[in-house]
């Protein structure tokens, strides 16, 4: 069940968020720090991970530091569940 | 006193970590007016360096130009100084009506409003015409002015990879049951110096009726055959429902921005509109000159005609010396360096021998793309550019870059 989740948002954020000549996201990988997704942009995953598992992660929790990597975003989306 | 020790160590703790990390922003005092060559004050008490100017918005070159000067001088001694209040209540003169008549009239367009900046124009826009009903879809590297109007708007927000035409079309459907949808890009990428392909995305908003928005903030006066903007480049004249655009860059670069497109937009950023609403228009002196710029561009392609031809000679030169240039045609050229601090001693050894450019890096720019964002002017003459080539291929060979890939300069410089 985790890894399937994890797997869920890596698909997702490779598919949003990555162009080919990007190196290979992995669950550590940084994605607001290391510059990969822009905080603006970052509200289609959380509208994303909302839809998907039927939760709602309030904007005070959705910071950009708990979605910094698919490893936290897990974390946080487990909160909710 | 509200201000304690406790505030102010906050404070110095804040600025200090800006400094830590390397982003703290210093000014550089000009001596000169805005032009070719300037005389700059940097570090600050050091006598004054005579250098030529890459790194300015003054594509058209008119900043200091003669005519746009008499025509200010002319606007300050007719209209006055100041209006000293909002345009609803006493602060609106015959030239603001008739520079947005004029701004219309140069872009193609129904109506126009004036804005204190084009950073205003932006910030007030999407919230006076959408709702919480209604959806916004932005290119993710849209200019920051528009970010922030975004957020101070009510409508749900998205984003789609950047000119990537397959997941717009991604976006448009997934939101097609909204209201109303807007499709947001600039013309031109004021980092990248690319070009929106609005003829594609003119065709997709139409294809999924949706609204069509363009900031050509980098673009008015130069691209397109007689300078109109992205829109006559790409042949969608009179298929954008929105325009935003400044007056501080090419269009004589001192102030004031504008919203123009569909005329029952334009009235209701006038009715609603908070920068509008509440805060002084452009200052008569400011609209004078920027009514002898349209005149002059109206009169002649020959400015964006000169600058056209120094833009091909800068990209040549540079790409044949060696250097990885981001693609694209327009007079923004970015030298990319790829490493941040190797952007920032570039851009020092550059400045020692005679040229202003600046170099930019994360979080300006995407982790390691660091750059030199070089932008050229139709005031810069034949020697300017040759100088300045000349100052690039120098640093170029200092730090062996010159003919090599993007993976040899990182693995050399790290990213």
């Amino acid at each position: 069940m985790e890894e399937n989740m994890k797997d869920i948002i890596l698909e997702y954020v490779i598919e949003e968020y990555c162009d080919e000549e990007d190196d290979d996201v992995t669950y550590d990988t940084p994605l607001i720090s290391g510059g990969l997704v822009d905080s603006f942009s970052m509200v289609s995953l959380k509208r994303f991970l909302e839809n998907k598992y039927k939760i709602s992660i309030p904007d005070a929790d959705a910071s950009p530091e708990a979605f910094d990597t698919v490893n936290s975003i897990e974390e946080l989306v487990k909160k909710f569940l | 006193m509200a201000y304690s020790d406790k505030v102010k160590e906050l404070y110095q703790s804040q600025l200090k970590s800006i400094q830590d990390a390397g982003l703290f922003k210093q000014e550089r005092f000009i001596h000169s007016s805005q032009a070719a060559d300037i005389e700059v004050e940097f570090p600050v008490g050091s006598s004054l360096n005579k250098v030529i100017n890459v790194c300015a918005n003054n594509y058209l070159g008119l900043s200091s130009h003669p005519e746009v000067l008499k025509a200010a001088h002319e606007g300050l001694d007719s209209r006055g100084y100041g209006m000293s209040s909002v345009r609803f209540i006493c602060g609106t003169q015959d030239i603001h009506r008739e520079l947005e008549k004029k701004v219309s009239e140069f872009l193609g367009t129904e109506d126009t409003i004036l804005f204190p900046s084009c950073m205003d124009a932006n910030a007030g826009v999407f919230e006076a015409i959408l709702t919480s009903e209604d959806v916004m879809i932005s290119d993710r590297l849209v200019h920051a002015s528009i970010i922030d109007g975004m957020r101070l708007c009510p409508a749900q927000h998205d984003t789609f990879k950047h000119s990537n035409m397959e997941h717009l079309e991604k976006k448009l459907q997934l939101h097609a049951n909204k209201r109303l949808k807007i499709v947001i890009n600039d013309g031109v990428y004021s980092m990248d110096g690319d070009t929106a392909k609005l003829d594609e995305i003119a065709a997709l908003c139409e294809k999924y009726d949706a609204l069509l928005f363009v900031d050509e903030s980098h673009s008015s006066g130069f691209i397109g055959k007689t300078g109109r903007g992205t829109h006559e480049k790409c042949g969608v004249m009179g298929k954008i429902d929105v325009i935003t655009t400044t007056f501080g860059k090419a269009l004589g670069g001192a102030s004031g921005g504008c919203v123009s497109g569909r005329k029952e937009i334009v009235e209701m950023c006038r009715q609603k509109a908070r920068p509008y609403l509440f805060s002084n228009t452009i200052a008569p002196v400011v609209v004078s000159g920027v009514l002898r710029v349209l005149d002059i561009l109206s009169q002649s392609t020959e400015r964006r005609d000169k600058l056209e031809e120094n833009t091909k000679f800068w990209r040549k030169g540079l790409t044949e010396a060696g250097f990885i240039l981001k693609d694209g045609d327009t007079p923004i050229v970015p030298v990319m360096l790829f490493n941040a601090k190797l952007s920032q001693d570039f851009s020092r050894d550059l400045f020692d021998l005679g040229v202003y450019a600046i170099g930019f890096f994360f979080p300006v720019v995407p982790q390691g793309a660091a750059r030199i964002r070089t932008q050229i002017s139709a005031g810069h003459e034949m020697h300017h550019l040759e100088k300045a080539l000349d100052a690039f291929i120098q640093v170029g060979k200092k730090y062996e870059i010159l003919g090599k890939t993007k993976q040899e300069i990182i693995d050399r410089y790290g990213c």
